[in-house]
């Protein structure tokens, strides 16, 4: 029973970061039709960049908020710069060139910092808390939980109660009604790509310190199980990532811990070939995406 | 085909419009004028070339030759620039935002252009067009007469004073027509200048104060509702076959 409990709490936190993870494909996949598939890549680089910073200052914050800003900012750039410039027509050149930018970024950032895994120091305690005998959440993965639904309830604010948000909608659902709306929706797409890839450098950023450390491909393993999560929840649906999210991440740690690691990530691509089978549009899917 | 004498400067002016698809002329030579404060009818049997007309007018298809100026200026370039320059557009799919509330939707457009107690104006323009009680449900989930008066809400919000109604009459019964006709008539009571297309001739013939007939891309005639019914050129074109029909 303990050891439950301790899997159940251990689980929530990381699906929290699936969770976040996911959410950042959804918000790409709404805003331009696009799985980003260098988001892993992406969100690394940004990771680099928050460890470069805190490793210099000894802030983790400072590190932080450079993470965010660093991801924010590759996101609009790949919009701008690679992803604007493709044939819409057909999803392959975005899949192709992502997978070109994931190479780039990776060899990039093993010549500049080279391949080895590099220390991430979490800014709170992984120790867990012992109620009634029974380990449960560390402060560190109550500051994940916290910080992941901080987050997620500001994106939703974002996307349900701001004008910005309306407009993110708008171009996403309807590009070409919306710019006989006024709403400018090139600005609006590139919007969409800094906000996904922040919130997967957040999620990176989460990831990493209980992980075996920084290296080039530290955020893969989360990109595969995250985009498994964004189809089981449905690649147009937030809440989907959401809920998913928690349950893949609950699933993971039970396996792991009554199974073993390497069971885990075939539990979860299991799960996904599932929902494919019984429902190709993801679980929480509207009803149009699912028939479309 | 004139502006009226009192208003030098008309609110629309299309002038010499060609506009090609590959080989194919959509458009030739089309010049008309809207004035303030008036109703405009473009009607024309199926592929005359009266989608094409607003189109080119949304800076949705880019002209051969000829011109477009809305208030004595050339019209925007691009389409995110239309409100900005006063002029709104309904679409013949509506396209509303079907999972959007009928609130949202037309929240849209207010948003896009940054205005000021969007909310209020939103809001108001729900009661106009009696659709306050419907402003949390999910456009997609109306009945099609309501869709229709979301989208006409929705172009209405930002007070724009060019109209264009992409066939606004059609799908709707006797009752929807006639409330259409009158939100038509208090609109450009207020001055906001409107052009229509339409099939529907009763109505054209009922709301507008001219219409402009095309046929093949080129204007066979303009003039009133009752000029344009007995043109002859026009009955062969398009009033003939209804009448046959």
């Amino acid at each position: 029973m303990d050891r439950l409990v301790f899997l159940l709490s251990a689980g929530l936190a990381r699906g929290a970061v699936l969770a976040l993870f996911a959410l950042s494909l959804v918000i790409v996949w709404r805003a331009a039709r696009v799985v980003n598939f260098a988001q892993a890549a992406m969100a690394v680089t940004a990771v680099y960049a928050a460890f470069a910073v805190t490793s210099a200052t000894g802030s983790y914050w400072a590190g932080l908020a450079t993470g965010l800003a660093t991801g924010a900012l590759l996101g609009a750039a790949a919009e701008r710069g690679l992803m604007r410039r493709l044939p819409h027509h057909a999803p392959l050149p975005g899949i192709i060139v992502a997978i070109g930018l994931v190479m780039v970024l990776q060899s990039g950032l093993a010549i500049a910092f080279g391949p080895e895994h590099r220390p991430m120091h979490p800014p709170f305690s992984e120790r867990p808390f012992m109620i009634g005998g029974v380990p449960v959440l560390s402060p560190y993965d109550l500051f994940v939980l916290i910080a992941a639904a901080a987050v997620m309830g500001a994106l939703a604010l974002l996307f349900s109660r701001t004008s910005l948000g309306l407009q993110l909608r708008a171009a996403a659902f309807a590009p070409e009604t919306s710019r006989l709306l006024g709403v400018r929706v090139p600005r609006m797409v590139t919007l969409g790509w800094a906000l996904a890839v922040a919130t997967a450098s957040l999620a990176a950023l989460l990831l990493v310190p209980t992980e075996l450390g920084l290296n080039p491909h530290a955020a893969d393993l989360l990109f595969v199980n995250a985009f498994a999560v964004a189809v089981i929840g449905g690649l147009d649906s937030p809440v989907g990532a959401l809920l998913s999210g928690i349950g893949v991440g609950l699933l993971v740690s039970l396996v792991t811990g009554y199974a073993s690691a390497s069971a885990a990530p075939l539990a979860v691509l299991g799960l996904m070939t599932l929902v494919l089978l019984v429902r190709p549009g993801g679980v929480f899917a509207p009803k149009e995406a699912r028939t479309a | 085909m004139t502006t009226p004498p009192s208003d030098p400067v008309p609110r629309l002016q299309v002038r010499g419009l060609e506009v090609a698809f590959g080989g194919l002329t959509a458009l030739s030579g089309v010049s008309f004028d809207v004035a303030d404060g008036e109703t405009v009818a473009l009607i024309g049997p199926n592929g005359a070339g009266k989608t094409t007309v607003f189109n080119a007018v949304c800076a949705l298809v880019r002209p051969r030759a000829g011109t477009v100026r809305v208030d004595g200026r050339p019209a925007p370039s691009a389409a995110t620039g239309l409100l900005r320059a006063g002029v709104a557009r309904t679409l013949q799919g509506l396209g509303l935002f079907e999972r959007m509330s009928v609130l949202e939707n037309v929240l849209v457009p207010l948003s896009g252009i940054g205005a000021p107690d969007a909310l209020a104006k939103a809001r108001k323009r729900l009661e106009d067009l009696d659709l306050a009680h419907l402003a949390a449900r999910p456009a997609g989930t109306l009945p099609y007469p309501e869709r229709k008066r979301v989208a006409l809400a929705r172009a209405l919000a930002t007070d724009p004073r060019l109209l264009l109604l992409d066939e606004p009459a059609g799908g709707l019964g006797a009752a929807d027509i006639a409330a259409l006709a009158d939100t038509v008539r208090r609109v450009a009571a207020e001055g906001c200048s409107v052009l229509l297309v339409e099939h529907h001739v009763d109505f054209v013939m009922d709301v507008a104060d001219r219409v402009v007939v095309l046929d093949f891309g080129e204007v066979i005639a303009c003039g009133t509702p009752e000029q344009v019914r007995t043109d002859p050129a026009v009955e062969a074109a398009y009033l003939g076959l209804e009448a046959a029909a």
